[in-house]
């Protein structure tokens, strides 16, 4: 009898490759004749456009909020004044000017919190406590006025002459939160056993699917009132809020019904086999597996619900993009700087959507436990 | 006579259309180790599935530890928690570490305190030799090992009946010794088990009856030198003769 091996071969370490960076372009950028040319191409794009584009944003740019410098560069530089004289009205909309502390304040307050919450050292108890008085702290320093009676000895300012940012961020942060836990549950029903909760759930689904978002809105805004007894039409805040919560609700009813489906049986039997009941078995065994299989697809819904608050300008909010709009449009002097002005909130929103899509890979890492 | 802790009378089962158990008698007494064996597709996991109402019976009765099985979740949940079951797919929840996978059910069901959970975990997984992977994820570890860890989650309830559906079919062959020798341990300390399984030489040496189906029914009962040695049934005999090379 021959052996193939007589002796182990000891483990050796994998052959020393030339730097790193040096191996990463070779593959990447002109390993193939394809690559080779496509690289080309975008350095040449970069070359031609990188110096066109500075020197319309910062050489011949004007950064003083001066209407006639402005357009007098007009088609050379950018106006970045625009940003400078408007950025009151584009972050807090109709606000009144001389009471915008309290927008500023409150959306501070809310921004921290959000950050808080992102932090697992945070997860306990008192962050639902936190959640609750913030709310509180930013309806009252918001609507000012007299709340259960009790004078705040702020001035009151009705709902609808709040705007800007603290409007996207609170009809984001708030529509999310509670469109996120209807989701589950109606995704939970959908896959229900009982014949009524199950048709329910597709219903709701393929109805609000079916709808475009402005038109949920409109109706929300215009057509409640209307079936509602005089009198007792909820605040146009409220009626738009519950619009995009059920509206989102529905999307992520089926990513989240996507996560489930890709749960095995044998998860739950095991988990009925160990005497858990059927809550216990969503909450502790198939919901953290379920979510953490979509965090990708969730986090993408939540941007976008993040972006869609924008069409509440038509009913008449005017939240970051409306209130850019309300600045800009109506002020013949600065109307055709609006591109700098959308420019503007743009990198608002960028911050806030990066953010967001960086917090769900940081989130993907923790899930997976391979 | 003590009555018999698990009995099934004049049980029937369809899928569909498919006949799955076809007038199923049985009775198990306290302590006794049983193994079901059949050709796949026989309705043997069919007939421990209905044991912890995984599965529902459509005709008959079943009895568990004097409890009737009906559509009653109070009374399946108590039959469940006395009812440990191992599956062929071990079934461990792979988002929880080992630890977590043990005391899940004593923390949420029995509402134990988690130290006295984590306590009682780690003695379970010491008796299965598995304690010092405590800490791992499940598909950090082997198959033999996990389905070990399956067995000690199934243990922490402290059940008084122990179903194994195929404990071994899915491992690797040389796992399947590993996970023989605890439930070998098991049957020695007289935990009522019962097993579906194709090994043969556990089934000799721990068994007290060895139980053959075909096509939904009970075929043939025997105590396991009869049954291996002296089977009746011309198809447990074609049975057996495939099974033993």
């Amino acid at each position: 009898m021959q052996y193939r091996a007589s002796t182990l071969l000891p483990a050796r370490q994998p052959p020393l490759q030339n730097t790193r960076v040096m191996q990463w372009a070779k593959q990447n950028l002109w390993g193939t004749s394809v690559s080779a040319v496509t690289t080309a191409l975008l350095v040449l794009i970069l070359l031609w456009s990188i110096p066109s584009l500075l020197e319309w944003s910062v050489v011949h740019a004007v950064f003083s909020a001066n209407a006639d410098q402005c357009q007098a560069a007009r088609d050379i530089g950018a106006c970045w004044g625009v940003v400078a004289e408007k950025y009151r009205v584009i972050l807090f909309g109709r606000y009144p000017f001389d009471a915008q502390w309290r927008p500023l304040l409150a959306t501070l307050v809310l921004t921290l919190l959000l950050v808080a919450s992102c932090l697992p050292v945070f997860w306990n108890r008192y962050l639902a406590v936190a959640w609750a008085s913030i709310w509180l702290f930013f309806f009252v320093l918001m609507g000012g006025g007299k709340w259960l009676g009790i004078p705040t000895g702020l001035v009151y300012i009705p709902t609808d002459q709040w705007g800007g940012l603290p409007l996207t961020m609170m009809l984001a942060t708030l529509s999310i939160t509670l469109a996120f836990p209807l989701a589950i549950l109606v995704a939970l029903g959908r896959q229900s056993t009982m014949p009524a909760v199950r048709s329910v759930c597709i219903v709701y689904v393929e109805l609000v699917r079916g709808v475009p978002l402005i038109s949920v809105l409109f109706m929300a805004s215009f057509m409640l009132p209307l079936l509602l007894p005089t009198g007792t039409s909820p605040d146009v805040l409220i009626r738009v809020l519950v619009g995009i919560t059920l509206f989102s609700a529905a999307y992520t009813a089926e990513i989240v019904r996507g996560g489930l489906q890709a749960i095995p049986r044998g998860q739950v039997e095991a988990a009925y086999t160990l005497g858990l009941g059927y809550w216990q078995t969503q909450r502790q065994v198939v919901l953290p597996q379920a979510l953490a299989h979509v965090v990708p697809s969730l986090m993408n819904n939540f941007i976008a619900i993040f972006k869609d608050t924008s069409l509440v300008t038509i009913v008449s909010l005017y939240e970051l993009t409306g209130a850019l709009g309300l600045a800009v449009s109506g002020d013949p002097n600065w109307r055709p700087f609006k591109l700098e002005a959308y420019l503007f909130i743009t990198l608002i929103y960028f911050c806030i959507c990066f953010a967001m899509s960086r917090y769900s890979l940081w989130v993907e890492r923790q899930v997976s436990h391979r | 006579m003590t009555s018999p802790l698990i009995q099934f009378e004049n049980v029937n089962k369809w899928f569909g259309t498919f006949h799955a158990l076809r007038d199923i008698h049985l009775q198990v007494q306290r302590g006794e180790r049983i193994v079901i064996c059949g050709p796949s597709g026989s309705g043997k996991s069919t007939l421990l599935r209905c044991i912890n109402r995984l599965e529902e019976h459509q005709e008959g009765k079943i009895t568990v530890m004097g409890i009737e099985l009906t559509d009653d979740l109070k009374s399946i949940e108590r039959i469940r928690r006395q009812v440990g079951m191992v599956f062929q797919q071990f079934n461990l929840f792979p988002h929880l570490s080992v630890l977590d996978n043990l005391t899940l059910a004593p923390i949420w069901v029995e509402k134990i305190s988690p130290e006295l959970a984590q306590e009682r975990a780690m003695q379970q997984l010491e008796r299965v030799h598995i304690a010092d992977q405590a800490h791992k994820f499940p598909l950090q570890l082997s198959g033999g090992q996990q389905q070990r860890v399956a067995i000690a989650r199934a243990l922490c309830l402290t059940p008084q009946i122990l179903l194994f559906d195929e404990p071994t079919s899915a491992l690797d062959p040389e796992m399947v010794q590993e996970v023989l020798d605890v439930m070998t341990s098991l049957a020695k300390q007289g935990t009522t088990m019962l097993c579906v399984t194709h090994e043969m030489h556990f089934a000799r040496a721990v068994a007290d009856r060895v139980i053959f189906m075909d096509e939904g029914q009970i075929i043939e009962e025997a105590p396991p030198t009869a049954f291996f040695d002296h089977a009746q049934h011309p198809r447990t005999q074609a049975f057996l003769k495939r099974l033993v090379v």
